[in-house]
């Protein structure tokens, strides 16, 4: 009995101290399109170590996923809807991402460096 | 069609793998084949269900109704796995009796069985809804005939079961000692990834925040995305970027997990000195209430 208390105070404390650390810099919101299964732009350049606001609009009539591994992120998005994208502050670095519904043309990169802005 | 058939079977690849280890594991249960189809056929309705209000389902609670649902999903398989092996361990003696053919009675395990169709009915529900979106676009925008279109959801499905067929006959021919504490071990496993991968939408919804910088990144050696990683993500919660949430959800359920073992076990040997031996169809205490 004594385990499993312990495991739950330990996932309890994860969760409460994952919550207290929100305290992050001001975020950057930037635009994504989706038509006729492409995004545009393709190519997003953001500021490094800040958390990013994507916001993403479907102007396809489908639903698509919106699925980045090195970003951690699916999220399907039907057709005609937006939605707006929390992203972890980045490293310096490209981060690939697709549309899994389209991928042979919905495909873009985020690319993240210290000066952009 | 090709495209078609990969996408499908992509998303079948976890429910494959858990309907395969969710049959071996309830081996010798009587009634078992129908409660895991019942549990994937009612993960398929509900999963058309899904994708039929899926614009409103991403509508709900502030735009993240469908990073809710997903973590709701995945923690609640979570349980169900836990309770799944907690029964199993308190079980497990008769169990083992009972598939060597000494046990005289048949084995009813009505209540654990609910456990694993729940699991599998989730696999199903989660990624189900996901193919019939895409498809529903496909068909939509005539990109595919009909034929086509029906070629390529076949060709998925057929692969998904194949590797549902694969994993259960590799765990079936673990000699009979082993059995039980492979399949405990590989439902651990799986249990861990499917609450690392609850905390990423957890992340995504803003419930947590922080602690999202990956602590490695092993995405050159097996990324996450190809087939391969995505078959290790669902058996060992294999990530290639895991960040401090995920990993504090992945230890925290194998503490859970033995723990809930250990003292099920506990129970049970308990229950057998003071000579009254436990009912094959009880719930473990931890979860009864």
């Amino acid at each position: 009995m004594r385990n499993v208390v312990w495991g739950l105070m330990l996932a309890f404390g994860a969760v409460s101290a994952g919550a207290i650390s929100a305290l992050a810099a001001e975020p950057v919101t930037v635009e994504l399109a989706l038509r006729g299964h492409r995004f545009v732009p393709d190519e997003l350049r953001v500021p490094s170590g800040r958390p990013i606001l994507l916001r993403i609009t479907n102007h396809d009539a489908e639903a698509e996923e919106f699925e980045s591994s090195a970003l951690k992120v699916e999220k399907v998005i039907s057709g005609g809807q937006s939605f707006t994208l929390r992203l972890r502050p980045l490293a310096p670095g490209r981060f690939a991402f697709v549309g899994e519904y389209h991928a042979a043309t919905a495909k873009g990169v985020i690319i993240a460096d210290k000066g952009s802005e | 069609m090709l495209g078609a058939a990969i996408i499908v079977f992509r998303e079948a690849i976890e429910a494959g793998l858990i309907i395969g280890i969710a049959m071996a594991a309830t081996r010798g249960v009587m009634g078992r084949g129908a409660y895991i189809l019942g549990g994937v056929g009612g993960g398929l309705l509900g999963a058309c269900c899904v994708a039929l209000f899926a614009a409103r389902l991403s509508a709900a609670l502030d735009g993240n109704g469908q990073e809710y649902f997903n973590a709701a999903i995945l923690l609640a398989a979570v349980v169900m796995l836990v309770w799944h092996n907690a029964w199993m361990a308190s079980h497990g003696r008769e169990m083992a009796a009972e598939l060597r053919g000494v046990g005289a009675a048949v084995l009813r395990g009505d209540r654990k069985m609910l456990a694993m169709s729940l699991v599998c009915g989730a696999a199903v529900l989660r990624e189900g809804s996901e193919v019939v979106l895409f498809l529903t676009g496909i068909a939509a925008s005539g990109s595919l005939s009909t034929g086509e279109l029906l070629g390529g959801v076949a060709a998925g499905l057929v692969g998904g079961a194949a590797l549902a067929a694969l994993i259960f006959v590799g765990l079936v021919a673990v000699p009979m000692r082993h059995f039980f504490s492979a399949t405990a071990s590989l439902i651990t496993l799986l249990a861990a990834g499917l609450a690392a991968q609850a905390v990423n939408f957890l992340h995504q919804a803003g419930v947590i925040s922080g602690f999202d910088t990956p602590l490695w990144d092993t995405s050159g050696i097996l990324a996450v995305n190809t087939l391969v990683g995505r078959m290790m993500q669902t058996l060992i919660g294999y990530t290639d970027q895991p960040d401090a949430a995920q990993l504090a959800a992945y230890v925290a359920t194998l503490v859970v997990m033995w723990g809930a073992i250990k003292w099920a076990r506990g129970g049970a040997e308990r229950g057998t000195q003071a000579g009254t031996p436990a009912k094959s169809d009880r719930a473990p205490p931890p979860l009864r209430t």
